[in-house]
């Protein structure tokens, strides 16, 4: 049986004024894989996603979030939706005002969540997931480095355990050691909570080791679309350069050697 | 086989359901079944209440395998609702049984932060104190600062920053007028409508113009127009230094070799103390047309008698003293807007903080200088 499909774009066209960002993208992500969007920087990978969250709407074609469509769903749908949905936006877009406890605990007194007991445990469990300490839920986002800032944001997006988390960058900025403990654990916890991942990416080492699902952006449209492997036989200019540089051709070294 | 009795409480296969069942041996069987997330369980308060409730009963026998969808949070609400165990006749799944020995493990000790007592209070009063010496020494140091900048300027002219000085005066100047001409000019007519009923009282109904020109020149004039620009180009140059902190431009300007003082500081303290004076006696003109008008229609004074009166009953040297004062509120404005944004952290809450701190501090030191004037040329330019 196949599997229910978590996200699926029909005919996208997205138009800045005369600029043409995304033409005709037609795509389907069934549930529990982890896909990788790449493509050169300004392709409109981050306005796609944008577009799975519904911060924006395209100008043309379909979004199915869940087997929703996005363009007629009512507001309380929305909110339904968007609990499912958890999205980690490149810094980590913590309230600086709030402290990494409440940061965690927002969505759950968002959802009218009063017990604080209740709440305590479960941001001190999300917290323990993601690798931090329970002394560091005092801590306010301006102490925190670029790594424990995606952690805990990381906590915030997983409170609800959303069946669909949309990640935009989750390793930029971090140095590899870090950026190696991010994509673990997002490994495990994947493993774990069996949720799906939408993420934009560069990083190649994210894309061999975690992603299931690969897709490519260039010239405007999906150019290719599918795993790893099928993706790395693509013929198109900007996966050729993208996947075969000298730099993507050591990192897949390894997997071309495994899958051919 | 007989078919169990079934009181359902919810029947949505999306939500969690709660179903008590009589078995063939005549024990009661708590079902659950549905998807058990917390937006559902926030939906359905009356569950918990029921779940605690059956947890009483210790004889009764429970059944979770149903459960479609069982996550963390809804399972520690079972657990916290079975009194932090679990009952001891209990139906799960493996996957499931894991869940509970989560929260069986965790240490529920948990670690809270730092009460507030009496020493934190003596301690943030403290801090208090310190905080306004320092801030007292680093507004210091930024005049002093300044002194130098304006020192180097004059060895080297070529590095004057003439198309900042030029943009804040447009921003903060130009900008300006409309709302200091709306402002000076409905405060005028008000002072003007006010004064006018009282001197009709005593027949004194001409010395409006005495009234109106000496206040408004003098004082009002400049304070508003001073007040208007603290409140809104201040607050816009403390909020642009510490944007420029957050987006590290700041450093990069440091990186580059170039001073934050000559760059961002002189030019902002140049062009108010130029446009604040010239600011300042349009706001006095506005108000002062403002008040003819209103004198006009409630005391029939004509708009010549009035021109013709002004310069003999306000001594052209309070027309000084109010550009003189504008001048310093301009200097004040911009060195507390500039003090302020350097001293914006990179987060919100500092960016919301310091700007306010900067409005007010900013109003409240143009009233102390605008009474030391008031002090300093007391027996100065009176008719």
């Amino acid at each position: 049986m196949s599997k229910a499909e978590a996200i699926r774009l029909e005919h996208v066209w997205t138009r800045f004024g005369d600029k043409v960002v995304h033409q005709d993208i037609n795509l389907t992500l069934p549930q529990g894989e982890i896909l990788g969007l790449v493509g050169a920087s300004g392709c409109g990978k981050t306005t796609l996603l944008r577009e799975m969250i519904g911060l924006q709407e395209p100008s043309e074609g379909e979004i199915f979030v869940m087997g929703e469509s996005l363009s007629d769903v009512s507001p309380s749908h929305w909110q339904r939706l968007r609990d499912n949905c958890g999205v980690l936006f490149q810094k980590g877009a913590l309230f600086s005002v709030l402290d990494v406890f409440e940061n965690i605990a927002f969505p759950l007194r968002e959802l009218g969540v009063d017990d604080e007991e209740l709440i305590k445990r479960l941001v001190f469990m999300k917290l323990e997931s993601v690798g931090l300490s329970a002394q560091d839920a005092w801590l306010k986002p301006a102490d925190l480095s670029g790594g424990m800032t995606k952690r805990v944001a990381l906590a915030r997006t997983l409170i609800l355990e959303p069946s669909l988390l949309l990640l935009d960058e989750p390793t930029s900025g971090l140095d590899p050691i870090s950026s190696q403990d991010f994509v673990d654990l997002l490994f495990e916890l994947h493993q774990d909570l069996k949720f799906t991942v939408v993420m934009v990416t560069h990083d190649l080492d994210i894309l061999r080791d975690l992603c299931t699902q690969v897709a490519v952006l260039a010239d405007n449209q999906l150019v290719a679309y599918g795993s790893l492997a099928s993706v790395l036989n693509c013929k198109h200019p900007f996966v050729a350069e993208f996947f075969h540089n000298k730099r993507a051709k050591r990192v897949f070294q390894f997997h071309e050697a495994n899958h051919g | 086989m007989e078919s169990p009795q079934f009181m359902s409480t919810t029947d949505t296969r999306m939500q969690p359901v709660l179903e008590v069942c009589a078995q063939e041996n005549g024990r009661q069987c708590v079902r659950l079944s549905g998807r058990w997330n917390l937006r559902g369980l926030m939906m359905a308060p009356q569950l918990r209440k029921k779940i605690r409730r059956f947890a009483e009963n210790k004889s009764l026998l429970w059944d979770i395998s149903a459960i479609e969808v069982l996550d963390n949070a809804s399972a520690l609400m079972l657990w916290q609702d079975w009194g932090e165990q679990l009952p001891a006749e209990l139906q799960m799944r493996p996957e499931q049984q894991r869940l509970f020995e989560r929260w069986q493990n965790q240490d529920v000790s948990v670690p809270v932060p730092e009460v507030y007592g009496l020493m934190v209070f003596v301690n943030n009063l403290g801090h208090l104190f310190l905080g306004f010496w320092q801030q007292l020494l680093e507004l210091m140091t930024l005049l002093g600062q300044l002194v130098l900048d304006l020192g180097h300027l004059l060895r080297h002219p070529r590095d004057m920053p003439w198309s900042e000085i030029s943009i804040t005066i447009y921003e903060a100047g130009v900008r300006a007028l409309g709302i200091t001409a709306l402002v000076g000019f409905l405060i005028g007519i008000v002072l003007s409508y006010l004064s006018a009923l009282q001197l009709k009282l005593f027949g004194a109904e001409i010395y409006i113009i005495d009234i109106l020109g000496l206040s408004v020149i003098r004082e009002l004039g400049p304070l508003l127009a001073a007040i208007l620009v603290a409140g809104r180009s201040g607050s816009a140059m403390t909020a642009q230094i510490g944007i420029m902190r957050v987006t590290e431009e700041l450093d990069a300007l440091s990186a580059m070799g170039i001073s934050h003082s000559l760059r961002l500081i002189l030019p902002k303290v140049v062009a108010l103390t130029l446009s604040l004076p010239l600011l300042s006696v349009w706001t006095s003109s506005a108000a002062l047309i403002g008040g003819m008008f209103s004198a006009q229609n409630t005391l029939d004074i004509s708009y010549q008698q009035f021109f013709l009166k002004l310069p003999n009953v306000v001594p052209l040297l309070n027309v000084f003293i109010g550009l003189g004062k504008s001048a310093v509120f301009g200097l004040m404005i911009a060195l507390i807007a500039c003090h302020f944004g350097f001293r914006i952290k990179p987060n919100t809450e500092s960016l919301g903080n310091e700007t306010t701190n900067s409005v007010v501090a900013a109003i409240t030191v143009v009233i102390m200088i605008d009474a030391v004037f008031a002090i300093l040329f007391m027996n100065v330019g009176m008719p």
